[in-house]
């Protein structure tokens, strides 16, 4: 028999953010008691305004291996960074 | 001073102190870290909860005193609380199943003070009712959650239903300082909150497979002042020492 909880992923959305960010995980028996027990580990201090949980089995990763393979050919390509832009202020969080 | 109204804050006040310093008890003890934060949080809802009713307790009787020396520097015979909250947690069902009993309680009757006569009640009211809501719905799945879980949850959460029966019909029981506030529109008559909790505690208890025991016998004395348990006075000695020994120190 299985004691474990499973490990859940828990996302929020701040107050000021515009997406939800990783802020760490727990354990829970189901995703309902995920999201309360994230509302009480997570947003005790009004971090946040909505919570997302997935349980960690389901979240994919690349692999640390890949990483020259993956990440290293866009070194080199500053072109890809809009940083020859100049950003209206009005256009706020990019 | 108006002593009823003063008895009637400080039966709300001591509802939620006794049990915030039951609940706190697991601080660092809880099954899992997520409860134990849970737990935690819960407590310091309920010390928050307190600071408000006691602070206004204090205002109306109009003596100088403020809510930590009514906390702290009250004896047992002076204590108004439900015999409920202040019986010992026993394992973590009991502990949850006793919070569901007070919360499902603690939220209608906030949802009724809500409207009354005296604008400081109501307003304590509606700050407290959102903690009230959450309380009663994380206590509400736990109940559910080990009732309707192994056969031992199930047997530990109907065990501890069966102990706690015969507190909960204090909740109900009116005297002449509820009269008064009837009369006052300041708070609603006990018994007319009977109705809807049991259509709410009946409800989650079914879903956890669990059965209300037949039996309507209520011990009594808590909110009256006119006994307390024998358990009481050992919780006011941990909670109490280091006001009496240090009077007025200060962190």
């Amino acid at each position: 028999m299985k004691h474990e909880w499973p490990l859940w992923e828990i996302f929020i959305r701040g107050q000021h953010g515009m997406s939800h960010r990783h802020v760490g995980s727990l354990h829970a028996p189901d995703a309902e008691m995920a999201i309360k027990n994230a509302r009480d580990v997570y947003t005790r201090r009004n971090e946040g305004v909505s919570i997302w949980v997935v349980e960690a089995v389901n979240v994919a990763a690349s692999s640390p291996e890949d990483k020259g393979a993956f990440y290293e050919p866009s070194n080199s390509k500053v072109y890809r960074h809009p940083t020859f832009f100049d950003i209206p202020d009005e256009v706020g969080s990019m | 001073m108006d002593a009823n109204l003063f008895q009637y804050l400080l039966r709300l006040g001591d509802n939620t102190l006794v049990l915030g310093h039951r609940v706190s008890e697991w601080c660092g003890h809880a099954p899992v870290l997520e409860e134990d934060i849970a737990l935690a949080n819960t407590a310091l809802d309920l010390i928050g909860q307190t600071q408000l009713w006691l602070g206004l307790a204090a205002e109306v009787e109009g003596k100088g005193r403020d809510a930590d020396q009514l906390a702290m520097q009250r004896d047992i015979w002076d204590f108004r609380n439900l015999l409920l909250v202040e019986l010992p947690n026993g394992d973590f069902g009991r502990t949850l199943m006793r919070q569901f009993l007070f919360d499902a309680w603690q939220v209608i009757n906030l949802g009724r003070l809500m409207n009354s006569s005296d604008p400081r009640v109501a307003e304590i009211a509606a700050k407290a009712s959102k903690e009230a809501a959450y309380h009663v719905e994380r206590s509400a799945d736990t109940v559910v959650g080990l009732g309707d879980g192994t056969e031992e949850s199930h047997a530990r959460m109907q065990a501890a239903l069966e102990y706690l029966w015969p507190y909960v019909g204090e909740m109900f029981l009116g005297d002449e300082v509820d009269a008064a506030m009837v009369a006052a529109g300041i708070a609603p008559d006990p018994a007319s909150l009977r109705a809807e909790y049991d259509a709410l505690i009946g409800r989650v208890i079914k879903t956890a497979t669990l059965e209300i025991p037949d039996s309507s016998f209520a011990h009594k004395g808590g909110k009256t002042g006119v006994f307390h348990t024998e358990h009481l006075g050992h919780m006011l000695c941990s909670m109490q020492w280091l006001q009496r020994a240090y009077p007025g120190a200060s962190w």
